[in-house]
This record gives structure tokens, C-alpha cells and sequence, in this order.
């Protein structure tokens, strides 16, 4: 069975170690194949000589086996379901982990898909297949060496068992094995070794069943291209970036390219801490957002400032040569910009000498029309304008206009001006609804892709019945008043409440959870894909489910007169709303009712109704309201955001009609009871794992955080203390002005803003002090509500189950360093949900704002140096009015002739303009229109109404007629804002 | 480097190619001193150790005050038995506890009734470490114990046992999956009697997987009994071809 060897390998530890490890070779490790007649095969064939593919260059059915730099580069066509029967060594398999661990995630997808036919050979412990070291030969040629090797053995091994004469009777052709490398002296020796070898284009291109394949291919030159000068200095090798960085002589840090300017980026240094500023291409030297680059610091008499011109880069087209007349744009934006560097505003400025390491990912944009026909060379414009523009080759350029694409990029020459890339795939037609989600999804890092079938296995079958041996293990709540209380067209609930009076006069109250823990069982593939989503995003009119729709809309949710499990936290209080006795139990509920927040308030306010549902209900809000006054006093904070609902058309999904959320009293009520459930169960799970228990903290801000708010509110007449939460939530309620009922609710915004994020985490890796939450005035808390859109919640549940004996521990509930990894996936994952649901409401306003122009009421949030920020409560937006200030270095002199000049005042921070003065908090009107000028940023512009300023504001529809042509501004005063539309 | 490797494949082998119940290579020989009463040498896998018996003979000073069987171990590693050679001196602390382990798990083999007011001294060195010291270390001892021909009970022998991050419990850990990450059990056992004499463990894990991982170092053990047995009468051949005994066996 096994045969033992050893091998000895040197590292590097400081000083020289040789370390000596055992390495057993095998003779049962089996080639996978269903031709072979020698290996003893304990596992179905992962090979499979059913599957031919057709190419021009092998005209026999054949295996693949690929090199490492076949994985890297061209894993793009790879995971386009074409190559099949493909051997995958363990030898190419640790190289690409070594090298990227992102590719190596997504090939091992691949390889996990069983209808792809990969196979995983593990040639470094076969007996035949194993190459040692010879002495001289780098580790990269014995992984060459070792890859022919097994290449090489496995044709013989399958030749060997294809000569008996029973095949040849058959008639079929051999089955030959093929070397994939893109290393051409890999592919001379294996030449000469006699193995059939290919690069991978030759490969792609001789599948003639795939021309579209060809796109994919990851090019790292463009075939017949003008060997042009070098445009870029050369980058320094990795010898010398170390040996620079170590003698202190570069800086390490992350790129970061400006959204505004394309010729200006700055470099994270840990040493300074605003950054390197690096401006212009060569400086730039073809890093691109996010790589991790070394600076070379510039002599201080060479120092610049940021400029504060928005440059974007002009069309250009795939054959073009760079003209000289742009190469003059960009060193007059350089001059300029040195020239306006007043020594004051001057900051360490540097150039980029090296990539340290490359953060290439894969973009999102569309392809820029091109000009000549039939070219296959294309320019691709990425949607995020930090990135530069990338060349790519594609046959289907036609298709693909007016199409968003995906884009990766494989090399940036000296020689090029942008980068080369690949077409990756494309998402769908521009303006889309469906299109524009999966552009949200994929920029948030949402995993959105459909619940695999192995997910799918562990649901429970249907019918789904409750068993005797449920309720034998449930406490049976089926008689009790239990409803639900959620937003309309809510069918993922999760919460459901009951109260009622208890004979001693006091009242029991219970909250009511959804016991997802009970279908999802913790170590399977559901609960690691739930783990993995971390949270339900919701995006406007489309909801993508941390778990299995079964579970989220069906068997987990709690809807009205049907029998479900649920988690309960019961409490006796007394009529004081004091918590006297509190207990966690599994139990079986049949919600009466599942109501809308309005429908609840109907009920509470309707005092003809006099069921048990209106009685408990009156009284859960009786107490809520006393929790709540409990809460406010101790110092928690009522924050304002702007929430708005789109009313949705159900067929083309475009939104109708906005409306602002409106908070009810029932809202409110409910949230008070998840509070309270949520506070018990952190106290209790707390108190049961010290060490390991799932919390959730909001730390609190820095007092810097606040500053604009101070100032904000001084200017004002209102002073905000910001000592503690306390203070705070005092004086916020303080801010209350009678002529203008809006602002306290924008003096609430403002705070939000202040706010830092609140975080998950593990009990055992703060101190107790540390567990605070700020926005709550809680001591401790944790997220127990809400198990089906949230994984943190499911965690919770497992540990509150373990600490009353309802459900059995399990190894990895006690980990910490595990849990901790899973809360620091959560914190990102709820991040990126946010911003993703964000996002959606965004596209959707600009989508209703489509060939709308409407004016609307809107109030000055901040005034800024060169604009308003402007919030219009209707739609909760917020967008900026740009001013023009009289101080601007660049058109001065056209703009002094114009009367229409703003100055801003930096002591009370206002602009005037004549004798209209704009305060913050001042109401204002505006016109909102949507510029489409650019199809990939659809911006909404704001345009002020009133106060009328003439020359400046936009007609008022009343006197359109002749007013419009008297106050269109001549051609020398054209604002900024006429000249963002050009 | 700890806890970065993933301690079984998918493939379903471990680091150095083994799959998860497979023992290292076992080499082992008896007498391989003139001078003590036994001596054995020991190989499993890279971690190789020696070790000799002195006695059974008159305990020395107060000792003999007590009518029991005095078992006194000394374990020491060598200078040269890591890749880092570090000079390790004699006393210290985890030799001193290995002593304490393998004195603890010796008396429960050796027929101590046998031996009143006596002693027997064992020495084991261990020359290369590459995990699993300890037991390797016991049963190098045992091997000397039989080979000066001290009664025992029967083959007291050890086995280290781990699990992997997917919960399949592994036989006979190296240094490299020592280190790792993952937890360790050791597990000194008489296999026939299916009694642990001793019992260790490096790292916590959840107790559902603790039957499995003792069952895998038991399984281990009488794996380990059965090669250490085949030594001893391959040994027992050899000394005895000259007197004949050959046929016996």
C-alpha cells in the first residue's frame, strides 16, 4: 500500500533551516479515467471518454492537463462550460493557491462541478509521478519537470490500457492526453519529451464549435501590434522594490486614483497621513485603483497640490496613436496645476516606481463605440471612473453595444496607453432594470447566484408536518393572542408578539421568533451558504434571500393561522412596564392574525373593538410607550435618515410613484419589544459564554465626528452638547424652530452622520466596557429578531438553545477565532448591503426622474465653498446645487464680467449673492431634471427655483414664455452648471 | 505557519500523502546495547528514539523503605533532534513532565508485585523529533523493558490521534500536522485489555468527535502492538536460532 520516500526542502527563517519531512509515495492513488483497466477505482470515473471535443488541432479524443500559468491567466475560459475531461495535478493546483488565492477559489469551483468532468490527480504522491528536486533547479522548473512528468505517464498509462484488442474491435480512436502551458520553453522540452502539448490560444482557437471563446482568452500581447515607444517608465523589479522599501529609500501603500481626475491619485502611506499626492501619467506609471504600489518621494521644491479640475478622459479610439494635442492637454493641466500650488496648500507629492501587488478585479462598464467596422479591437469604458479605460479583442461587438460587460484586465505593457483585457461575459442591456440590479449586486460583492442543489438537499422535504415528537419537545402556545406586525407585502416575518394579563394583575408579554435554527443545522451546506450571504439584501422591488426561499417566505415565516416553531422570549412585567421574571423556550405558535403597521393602529385606536387582539395589542403599545421614555431618558438616541418607499410597477418594475415612510405608533411598538428581546437574550447568552458569545456594539464616535454638527447648529442660535449620549439626545430635542418644522428632523440627519458603524462581535475579544452601544444607550446587545434575513441572529439562537438544553452544542458554536472570522464576514456583508440597497434607491429615483422636470421644496443642508447641499424631504434625496464663487483661478476674467457671483462667507458659512443670503436649514425650491448625457452615470441635477436669483435661477413655469429667452445667459456667462451639460 | 494547512485533502490525504488512519513506518530492533539489561531503538516515521533499562535491582537509600517497585524515567532530547538546534538541558520542565507520563504509564504495565523493594531505571533519548515524542518514547521503552526481560502485563503501548478541520479523526501525528493547528490526543493503552493507562490532549475540540479520536489512537495502538510484537519474536529468532529455539516459536 504505500512506499515511503523522503525529501528534505531548506527555508528561510531568518536563519537557514533544513527541515526534513516525510513524503509518502503511493500506488493507490487512481487516474480517474473510465478507460482504465489497472487502477482500482473506488470512486465514480471523474473522466469521462463520452465527452469529445472538436478541435482542429488534435483530431482524436483527448484529455487535458494544464499548466499553472493556463489556471492564472485564462480561468475566464475556464469556467465556461467548454473544456471538459481536463487533469488537474496537485502539483498545479498548490501553485495556483500559492500565487492567488481568488483565482484558486474560483477553479476550485470548477473542479467541484461534477458535470465538468476535472479530476484531481494528486501526481506529488503517486509513485511514478513524484519528481525530486535535482540540485540547481529552481522550484518552478521541477514543477515544469513534474508536470510533464505526470503528463507524460498518464498518455502511457491510458495507451497501455487501450491496446487491448477488444478497444481496437470497437473502432474507437485512442484517447491521448494534452499538455495545456502558455510557457514556451515548458512547451519545447515537452515537445521534445514527445507529449502533445498546445498553448492555450491555439487550443481555444482550433475549437471551432466555440469561436465566441476566443473573446475570453486573456492576452498577454496583442498580435500584431505596433511596437510602439514606451509610454511609461519601466516599473523596477521586485528585487529592487524590496530591497528600496527595506532601506526606507519607497513607501508601501494602496493606490487609490481620483474619482475626478484621471491624471491625479494618491498612495496610503502609513508615515503621512493625508497621502502622497501623484500626478500625471508617467507618475501615475499605469497603477490602478487599489494596487499595492511603491513611491518614490519627490524633492520637496517639487511639491504640488491637489488640483481641483475635473478631467475625464476624452474618447479615444482602439487604433489610434496617442496625438500630440492630447499629450499638450495634459501637461497644461500639470503646469496649471503647479502654478496654482500656492506653498501653502503644496503636499508630499511622489511618483509610483513599482506595483508591489496587483488588486486587478473584474470590472463593469460598457464598450465604446468604435469607429471603423469590422475591428475586433475595442475600447472598454469601466463604470467606475477611478478605472482606466481597457483594451480588449472581441468578435461580438455588435451584440454588445448598448450592453454592460464585464471586463478583467491581464496586462499593462510600457508600450500601451491602457491596459489589455478580456471580455468576461456580459449582464444585459443598458437601462435594464434586471441588468442595472446585477450591476448593484456584483459592485457590492453580493452573492446572488441561484441556492446549488447540494443547498437545496438539506431543506426539508415537503409536505413539511409537525411531528408528535415536536411538540412533545415544544412548549404549546397555539392558544395564545399571537400576531404579527410587519410593513405591507411582508412575507418573510419573522417576529410575532402576544401580551396578556396575567390573574396576579401583572401582564405576561412574549416575543416570538421565527426558529430558523431548527431547519438550518449548523456545519451543512445551507448553513454555510446562509453564512456566507450573511444577510437578505433588499434592493427596490427585488429581495435577495439569505436563505432558501422554502424557509424564508414559507416554513420560517410566522404567518397568520398556521402552525409554526418559534424561538419565545416571555417576560412578566407589571404594569410599570419592569421586567419581573424573563425564560427562553422552543415552543409551537399559530399566529391569529398577521397584520400591516397600519392595520394595527386601525385596531388600537378603534375603541369599538374590544377582542383580545385589540386588548393585548393596546396594551403591548401601553408599554412600548414606557419602554420607550425609559430608553430616551437613559440617553438613547432618536436618529432622522431620510426613508422613502417606491411604489413599483409590478410588470416593467419601474418605480411609479415615491412616498416618504411614514413611522406609526405600532412601528414603534414593535420595535420596542425587539429591543427589549434582543437585551435579555445579550445579557443571557453573555452570561452563559463568556468567551465566545455573538454581540453587537456600536462604538462611540469620536468627538471630531461631531464638529460639523456643532457647527451647524451654532450658527443657528442651538448649542448641541456632545459629552455623552445623554446630553446629546437632550439637546437634540432642544433644536426645535417654530417657523421651520423640518429642522429638527435635519438637525437628526446631520447626527446620523456623525455616527460610526455599529459592529458584530465575539464577547471574548473585548472588554466588558467595550460592549456598549452608543445609538441605544445599551449596555449590551446582540441581534436575536430577525433569524431569516440575518446569520448573525441564527448564531444567537444556536447559542441560546445550547444555554437552555433545547438543542445539543456543537464543536464549532465554542470556537472563537471561528465565530470571530464569521462576524468579521457579517460586518462586511451588511456593509455592502447597505450601500447596495443605497444604491438601488438611487438608480431608481434617477429612473423616475427619467423625461420628468419637477420643481420641488427643498431645504439648504450645508453650504460648501462652490454649492448647496440640498435635501427635498418628498423623495428623501439629497444632491448638490453648484454656485459659481468669485474667486475661481481658472475663467476669472469671463467671470468677473458677470454679475451673478457668489461669495461665500467662511465665518457663518453662507453665500451671497446680491441680496439673497443662503444660510444652512434655509428653505429653498429647486428644479430636478436628470442629465443622461453620460449613459453609464445618469446624475440628477439640481437647479435653483427660489429664491429667485436673476441670471442664475431657472424660469419659474408662470412666466416661461419670453422670460426663459430675456434670462438665458449670454455665452459669457455661462454657468457652471450650463457647462456640465455640454 | 500554524493552523494554515488544511490537515486533510480533499483527496482524502494528509500533508505527507497518508491517509487518515495510517501509522507512519515503523522500524524497530531490541538489544541494540551491550551494556544495560535492555535496549531497544525505535523509528516511526522521522522521530527516532532510544532508549535502555537498568534492573530490576536494590533501590538505593530511602527508597527501599517502601515495599513497591520503584520505576524511575528520565527523558531527554537530543541537541541535534530539531531542525533548530537548541541545547536542551536535562531538567527541564517538559522533560521532567514526560518523565512524570512515562513513569505513570509504565507502573500500570509492569508486573510491579514482582519486584518488591527494587527499582528499574529506564533512559530514553529521543535522537530525531518530528512529532509524536512521546509516544514513540513509551514504546521505544516497552520495547527495552521486554528486552531485559522485566514481566509485564502486557505491551503497554501509545498513539497520537487528531482531527481534521472536517471532522475525520487522523492516526499518528507528525510535527508538521503538530503544528498545523488541530488538536492532539495522546492515548497510552494495554490494547488487549482495552485499558488507556494515559491520556493527553493538546488543544480543546468539541466532545461529540472525543469517542471517535480515541477510538482512531486505540486502533493505533493495536497497530503498533502487533508490529512491536512481531519485533520482539523476530528478536526472539534471532537469539534463540543459536539454542535452538527457533523451533518453538
Amino acid at each position: 500500500m504505500q512506499t515511503l520516500r523522503e525529501f528534505t526542502r531548506k527555508t528561510k527563517r531568518g536563519n537557514i533551516l533544513k527541515i526534513v519531512r516525510e513524503h509518502y509515495l503511493r500506488d493507490d492513488i487512481a487516474c480517474g479515467s473510465d478507460l482504465c483497466r489497472q487502477c482500482f477505482q473506488n470512486e465514480v470515473y471523474h473522466l469521462d471518454s463520452r465527452h469529445e471535443i472538436q478541435s482542429s488541432l488534435f483530431k482524436f479524443p483527448h484529455y487535458l492537463v494544464l499548466d499553472t500559468n493556463v489556471v492564472l491567466d485564462q480561468i475566464d475560459v475556464l469556467e465556461e462550460d467548454v473544456l471538459r475531461n481536463v487533469v488537474v495535478l496537485t502539483t498545479v493546483l498548490n501553485e495556483v493557491k500559492h500565487k492567488s488565492s481568488s483565482i484558486y477559489k474560483r477553479f476550485n469551483e470548477i473542479v467541484h462541478d461534477r458535470t465538468r468532468n476535472f479530476y484531481v490527480f494528486v501526481n506529488e504522491h503517486h509513485k511514478d509521478t513524484y519528481a525530486d528536486r535535482e540540485p540547481d533547479e529552481t522550484a518552478n522548473d521541477r514543477n515544469d519537470r513534474a508536470i510533464r512528468l505526470a503528463t507524460k505517464w498518464y498518455d502511457n498509462h491510458l495507451q497501455a490500457s487501450q491496446s487491448s484488442k477488444e478497444f481496437e474491435r470497437n473502432g474507437r480512436a485512442v484517447t491521448r492526453v494534452v499538455l495545456l502551458t502558455d510557457d514556451a520553453g515548458n512547451r519545447a522540452k515537452a515537445e521534445a519529451e514527445g507529449i502533445l502539448v498546445a498553448s492555450a490560444a491555439d487550443y481555444v482557437k482550433s475549437l471551432d464549435d466555440f469561436p465566441l471563446l476566443l473573446d475570453k482568452l486573456s492576452h498577454k500581447t496583442f498580435e500584431n501590434e505596433k511596437k510602439g515607444l514606451p509610454q511609461y517608465p519601466a516599473h523596477l523589479s521586485m528585487k529592487e522594490l524590496l530591497e528600496g522599501l527595506r532601506q526606507k529609500k519607497l513607501l508601501q501603500g494602496a493606490f487609490q486614483a481620483s474619482r475626478e481626475n484621471y491624471l491625479e491619485g494618491s498612495v496610503n502611506v502609513e508615515q503621512f497621513e493625508k497621502g502622497i499626492l501623484i500626478q500625471g501619467r508617467e507618475s501615475l506609471n499605469r497603477a490602478v485603483d487599489g494596487d499595492l504600489v511603491a513611491v518614490e518621494l519627490l524633492p520637496e521644491e517639487e511639491w504640488s497640490a491637489p488640483s481641483e479640475i475635473v478631467l475625464e478622459e476624452k474618447n479615444v479610439y482602439a487604433d489610434e496613436v496617442p496625438s500630440e494635442e492630447r499629450a499638450e492637454d495634459e501637461k497644461d493641466m500639470l503646469k496649471q496645476v503647479r502654478a496654482a500650488a500656492s506653498s501653502a496648500e503644496r503636499t508630499p507629492t511622489g511618483r509610483i516606481v513599482g506595483i508591489v501587488r496587483r488588486k486587478w478585479r473584474q470590472y463593469c462598464g460598457i464598450l465604446q463605440p468604435s469607429l471603423i467596422e469590422d475591428t475586433n479591437r475595442h475600447i472598454f469604458v469601466p463604470a467606475d471612473r477611478k478605472i482606466p479605460r481597457i483594451r480588449i479583442e472581441t468578435r461580438q461587438a455588435a451584440k454588445l453595444q448598448n450592453q454592460r460587460i464585464i471586463v478583467t484586465i491581464d496586462t499593462w505593457p510600457r508600450n500601451s496607453r491602457y491596459p489589455h483585457g478580456h471580455f468576461v461575459r456580459s449582464l444585459g442591456p443598458l437601462g435594464d432594470m434586471a441588468t442595472e440590479n446585477e450591476v448593484i449586486l456584483l459592485e457590492h460583492d453580493v452573492p446572488h447566484c441561484k441556492f446549488s442543489d447540494e443547498v437545496l438537499s438539506f431543506l426539508p422535504k415537503m409536505p413539511w408536518t409537525i411531528t408528535e415528537e415536536d411538540y412533545a419537545k415544544r412548549v404549546d402556545l397555539r392558544d395564545l393572542y399571537i400576531c404579527s406586525v410587519d410593513p405591507p407585502g411582508c412575507t418573510d416575518i419573522d417576529d410575532a408578539l402576544h401580551c396578556r394579563e396575567l390573574p396576579n394583575g401583572n401582564l405576561e408579554v412574549g416575543v416570538h421568533i421565527a426558529d430558523v435554527s431548527h431547519f438550518i443545522r449548523p456545519g451543512n451546506a445551507l448553513d454555510k451558504e446562509a453564512g456566507a450571504r450573511g444577510t437578505t439584501v433588499y434592493l427596490v422591488g427585488k429581495r435577495i434571500d439569505m436563505v432558501p426561499e422554502l424557509l424564508s417566505s414559507n416554513l420560517c415565516s410566522l404567518v397568520g393561522g398556521v402552525e409554526r416553531f418559534a424561538f419565545s422570549c416571555v417576560w412578566e412585567l407589571d404594569k410599570e412596564a419592569n421586567v419581573l421574571d424573563k425564560r427562553f423556550h422552543k415552543s409551537v405558535i399559530k399566529s391569529k392574525r398577521a397584520m400591516t403597521y397600519e392595520e394595527a393602529q386601525v385596531i388600537i385606536d378603534d375603541s369599538t373593538q374590544q377582542n383580545e387582539l385589540a386588548k393585548s395589542l393596546r396594551n403591548l403599545n401601553k408599554l412600548a410607550k414606557i419602554l420607550k421614555k425609559r430608553r430616551m431618558d437613559s440617553g438613547a438616541l432618536v436618529l432622522a435618515s431620510p426613508e422613502i418607499r417606491f411604489q413599483v410597477d409590478s410588470e416593467t418594475h419601474e418605480p411609479l410613484e415615491v412616498e416618504v415612510k411614514q413611522m406609526r405608533e405600532t412601528n414603534s411598538m414593535v420595535e420596542e419589544f425587539m429591543l427589549l428581546a434582543n437585551i435579555t437574550v445579550a445579557q443571557h447568552i453573555a452570561n452563559e459564554f463568556s468567551e465566545c458569545a455573538v454581540l453587537r456594539r456600536h462604538p462611540r464616535p469620536p468627538p471630531s465626528n461631531f464638529d460639523p454638527l456643532v457647527k451647524a447648529a451654532r450658527y443657528q442660535g442651538f448649542q448641541v452638547d456632545t459629552e455623552s449620549g445623554l446630553e446629546l439626545a437632550h439637546s437634540l430635542d432642544k433644536c426645535v424652530k417654530a417657523d421651520n418644522p423640518y429642522f429638527n428632523t435635519m438637525i437628526r440627519i446631520l447626527t446620523t452622520r456623525c455616527m460610526m458603524q455599529a459592529v458584530y462581535f465575539i464577547s471574548g475579544s473585548l472588554q466588558k466596557e467595550e460592549f456598549f452601544h452608543y445609538g441605544l444607550a445599551a449596555p449590551i446587545y446582540t441581534h436575536f429578531t430577525s433569524p431569516i434575513r440575518r446569520y448573525s441572529d441564527i448564531m444567537v439562537h444556536r447559542l441560546l438553545a445550547a444555554s437552555i438544553g433545547a438543542d445539543s452544542t456543537y464543536a464549532q458554536l465554542l470556537e472563537r477565532k471561528a465565530n470571530e472570522e464569521i462576524c468579521h464576514n457579517l460586518n462586511y456583508r451588511h456593509k455592502m448591503a447597505q450601500y447596495a440597497g443605497r444604491a438601488s434607491v438611487a438608480l431608481n429615483t434617477h429612473l423616475f426622474f427619467r423625461g420628468k422636470e419637477e420643481d420641488e421644496e427643498g431645504y439648504v443642508l450645508f453650504v460648501r465653498k462652490n454649492a448647496l447641499q440640498v435635501l427635498i424631504p418628498k423623495y428623501g434625496l439629497e444632491g448638490t446645487l453648484y454656485l459659481k464663487s468669485d474667486k475661481d483661478g481658472k475663467d476669472g476674467v469671463e467671470r468677473t464680467k458677470s454679475e451673478i457671483v457668489f461669495t461665500f462667507n467662511e465665518e457663518d458659512y453662507t453665500q451671497r449673492c446680491g441680496n439673497v443670503v443662503f444660510h444652512s436649514f434655509d428653505p429653498v425650491t429647486v428644479r430636478l431634471s436628470l442629465d443622461s448625457t453620460n449613459v453609464q452615470h445618469e446624475k440628477l441635477i439640481f437647479r435653483l427655483v427660489k429664491p429667485y436669483i436673476k441670471g442664475f435661477s431657472v424660469e419659474t413655469t408662470t412666466n416661461e414664455t419670453d422670460g426663459q429667452a430675456v434670462a438665458t445667459p449670454p455665452p459669457s456667462k455661462k454657468t457652471k452648471k450650463d457647462k456640465k451639460k455640454k | 505557519m500554524a493552523g494554515n494547512f488544511e490537515l486533510l485533502s480533499e483527496q482524502g490525504l494528509r500533508l505527507d500523502g497518508r491517509r487518515p488512519h495510517e501509522l507512519r513506518h515503523i522500524k524497530c530492533k531490541l538489544g541494540v546495547f551491550e551494556q544495560p539489561d535492555g535496549s531497544a531503538y525505535m523509528e516511526q516515521g522521522n522521530t527516532k528514539v532510544l532508549a535502555a533499562v537498568y534492573g530490576p535491582h536494590q533501590a538505593k537509600g530511602k527508597k527501599t523503605e517502601s515495599n513497591d517497585v520503584i520505576i524511575n524515567c528520565q527523558y531527554s532530547q537530543a541537541t541535534f533532534s530539531t531542525a533548530e538546534r537548541k541545547n536542551r538541558p536535562r531538567g527541564d520542565r517538559k522533560s521532567l513532565e514526560f518523565k512524570m507520563y512515562l513513569q505513570q504509564a509504565l507502573s500500570a504495565a509492569i508486573k510491579s508485585e514482582l519486584y518488591p523493594r527494587s527499582q528499574i531505571d529506564i533512559y530514553v533519548e529521543v535522537l530525531q523529533a518530528d512529532g509524536a515524542n512521546y509516544a514513540v518514547a513509551l514504546n521505544a521503552a516497552t520495547l527495552a523493558l521486554i528486552d531485559a526481560g522485566i514481566c509485564l502485563n502486557e505491551f503497554i503501548v501509545a498513539c497520537t490521534a487528531s482531527l481534521s478541520k472536517s471532522n475525520i479523526p487522523l492516526t499518528d501525528i507528525s510535527h508538521f500536522e503538530e503544528v498545523s493547528g488541530g488538536p492532539k490526543l495522546t492515548v497510552a493503552a494495554l490494547p488487549t485489555a482495552e485499558k488507556i493507562a494515559f491520556l493527553e490532549m493538546s488543544e480543546r475540540f468539541h466532545i461529540d468527535h472525543l469517542e471517535t479520536v480515541i477510538e482512531t489512537a486505540m486502533a493505533g495502538c493495536r497497530e503498533i502492538r502487533d508490529i512491536l510484537e512481531a519485533a520482539v519474536k523476530e528478536h526472539l529468532v534471532h537469539m534463540g536460532s543459536a539454542a535452538d529455539w527457533a523451533r518453538v516459536c
